[in-house]
């Protein structure tokens, strides 16, 4: 073997990081991607970078009104990423989040335009959360089952259904629009407002953050105390440990994705009911995608998520007012966001392994000769 | 006959950025690296494409077509290897996980896509519509006498030279896995880079190339939709989701480039049927076009099914490689 020759870099799996330190690097990773974004946008509008960082502030939470919005978008974008958090813990690819929250928001615009104003109030929204529920399940049970019985690519066919769902609700746009011709279904019983989620504490989304704030806590309680959550552990780790502990794991791999398209389905609900309060192939609006790397950079832990999320859509919100301001495309928050996210998912690297410097007159390291 | 003519031209003309987002996802696949950033380089390509030929056209009093095609074909794969060496640097170097990483890159692409797409006109000074005329005749040009001969010549000689290249493309990568050393070494990579590694091929460097040329490769698909497909304009998320369709395309192919030159003509036909069947009300167009999406998971459960040895997708494939690791 050649010996003289030595990289450059050590690298080093590290055993456990210390806490702070694993916080630290993270954070130096979100501050050195909000210098970056300056930057492109500094380049992009000539705007002085410090006005770029208020700017932000004033476009997520300067109003009242943008706060509230930009908390009801980090809920929905919360619900999304807890819904498949138990399917990634269990290694299942469920890529399929937009669809299932499509299919569940399909669900409930179809019972709100039916239902709506032919029978009690309480029935009409037991009826829409259901029917999102089942509708999401339905979507997330259909990959689940042939991945369990054949063992079928669970990425790919998630992420096909998503386009499935989208026709399907192209499809019932047909029969729904309003005002015809517009292809599109508008505001559904905007003057009875009928399915519409009523104030709570006073606020028009109050109602959201509490269902998904209640959501998060069930979580984490669910895959950190409970036997399912152990269980699907389990099968996450290795799925041959798991059939020798005796766990069923196409029961399990079932279950779980039953539950993960009923959390997305019931987003749906949330979404159609409790904000936009119409159907369109944009209602899950790239999210389901968003809400799996939400979830990965959480480490799968639900509270975690809560800070992730609105941090994410606190950017998105801050960069469209930006680009708004100078009649920009405000897809400009996508490509910040992007750039966020290289940062995130680069750093995790410094956490799991130690770099060093090569260091000249050092022929050996420590004892073991290099072969 | 001049409809079924006329069918076949659009599904080739639909089929070809497909293909060429296939091919470069087959390229990077094959080294072991699952690639769902394929949308986002597709867009990427697209749009560098139209802003390096728009530049040109705007700097030069008279554009010559030839010049601003080989600039715009230059930015646009430029552009989208730049696209594949971030998630490379990623995934290869930094070890993040492949799918959030691809998935972190579609976000990224399509909207860098869009906003240059939305924002050109307004970051230029207000030329109002961008539009590249000149170059994109340049990519419309057709094959002389060829392409005048009848149905024979119009069902094969009737497109830009982007067609027959992305066709040349696949039948080239066929050639390089099939029957090249280096192929072979790719080959062996995709399917176990501990053994590779062991047998001296030199596993980062593989992977590398191989995602950023397959980069490289799918951003052309973009660059045939804005110059031949749409005569040399954006229109924001006017690509759609024909990335995703490339992805589907890999599967349906069994990671075989000759299988997706057919597989993308079929793709492409499915995509555009339900305009060519007679008495479909509005709805039922709707419901069939999910037939690109059925079929895939049709052909996906089926290979599942039967669970051939040579159309299995590359056993490292989705795995990150950590030589200490093993």
């Amino acid at each position: 073997m050649n010996t003289a020759r030595e990289p450059l870099f050590h690298i080093v799996k590290r055993d456990g990081v210390p806490f702070p330190k694993a916080l630290a690097i993270r954070a130096a990773a979100v501050l050195l991607s909000l210098v970056a974004c300056a930057g492109v946008i500094f380049a992009l509008t000539g705007m002085n970078p410090l006005e770029v960082y208020s700017a932000y502030l004033s476009g997520a939470v300067g109003t009242n009104r943008r706060l509230w919005m930009t908390i009801r978008d980090s809920a929905t974008l919360l619900l999304i990423a807890l819904a498949i958090t138990p399917a990634f813990k269990m290694r299942f690819w469920n890529i399929g989040a937009e669809g299932q929250v499509l299919v569940g928001g399909l669900a409930t615009a179809a019972v709100m335009i039916y239902g709506g104003g032919a029978m009690p109030t309480w029935l009409l929204f037991t009826l829409m959360a259901t029917c999102s529920m089942l509708a999401g399940m339905v979507w997330g049970l259909i990959p689940a089952a042939f991945k369990a019985r054949y063992n079928t690519n669970e990425t790919l066919f998630t992420l096909m259904l998503n386009y499935v769902g989208m026709q399907l609700v192209t499809f019932s746009i047909v029969f729904w629009e309003n005002p015809a011709g517009s292809n599109t279904v508008g505001v559904i019983h905007q003057a009875t407002e009928y399915g519409w989620f009523p104030d709570l504490f006073g606020q028009k989304y109050g109602l959201n953050v509490l269902i998904v704030l209640s959501i998060t806590v069930l979580m984490f309680v669910y895959l950190r105390y409970s036997k399912h959550g152990y269980e699907i552990a389990v099968v996450g780790e290795s799925e041959n440990t798991a059939r020798y502990a005796g766990i069923n794991v196409s029961k399990i791999i079932l279950r779980t994705m039953a539950l993960s398209g009923a959390l997305c389905g019931l987003t749906g609900f949330i979404i159609v009911s409790g904000c936009s309060h119409t159907i369109s192939t944009s209602t899950a609006g790239g999210r389901g995608f968003t809400a799996i790397i939400v979830s990965w950079l959480s480490k799968f832990n639900p509270f975690t998520m809560i800070l992730v999320s609105f941090f994410l859509v606190f950017m998105e919100k801050g960069a469209i007012q930006i680009a708004s301001q100078f009649n920009l495309n405000e897809n400009a928050s996508d490509v910040l966001t992007g750039i966020i996210l290289f940062f995130i998912l680069g750093c995790e690297f410094f956490i799991n392994y130690e770099v060093s410097l090569r260091r000249h007159g050092r022929k050996e390291i420590k004892g073991w000769a290099r072969s | 006959m001049g409809t079924i003519l006329i069918f076949i031209q659009n599904a080739i003309a639909q089929g070809i950025g497909i293909l060429y987002g296939a091919t470069g996802e087959i390229l990077t696949e094959k080294s072991g690296n699952l690639n769902l950033g394929v949308p986002g380089m597709m867009y990427m390509g697209g749009i560098a494409g139209l802003i390096g030929a728009f530049l040109y056209e705007n700097a030069v009093a008279e554009p010559v077509a030839a010049v601003g095609m080989l600039i715009s074909l230059l930015c646009a794969f430029a552009c989208a290897t730049l696209g594949g060496l971030i998630y490379s640097v990623l995934t290869i170097s930094l070890r993040a996980n492949q799918n959030v990483t691809g998935l972190a890159l579609t976000t990224f692409g399509v909207g860098f896509g869009n906003f240059f797409g939305g924002s050109l006109s307004r970051l230029a000074g207000g030329v109002g519509q961008i539009s590249v005329a000149t170059t994109a005749s340049a990519y419309r040009a057709t094959i002389p006498i060829l392409g005048e001969i009848p149905v024979v010549g119009e069902v094969l000689f009737s497109y830009g030279f982007l067609t027959y290249l992305s066709i040349a493309a696949a039948l080239a990568l066929s050639y390089f896995l099939n029957k090249t050393r280096q192929g072979l070494n790719l080959r062996a990579v995709g399917e176990n880079p501990g053994t590779a590694d062991a047998a001296g091929i030199d596993v980062t460097r593989y992977k590398y190339l191989a995602t950023c040329l397959g980069g490289g490769i799918a951003g052309l698909g973009g660059l045939y939709f804005v110059m031949e497909y749409s005569g040399g304009t954006w229109t924001n998320n006017g690509f759609g989701d024909r990335g995703w369709l490339a992805v589907a395309l890999v599967i349906f192919a069994q990671w075989k480039p000759v299988k997706a030159i057919w597989g993308s003509i079929l793709f492409g036909g499915l995509y555009i049927l339900y305009l060519y069947i007679a008495g479909l009300g509005r709805s039922m167009q709707e419901i069939f076009k999910m037939l690109p999406y059925v079929v895939t998971i049709v052909v996906l459960v089926l290979a599942s099914l039967r669970k051939r040895r040579e159309n299995q997708p590359p056993q490292g494939l989705g795995v990150a490689y950590f030589r200490e690791d093993r």
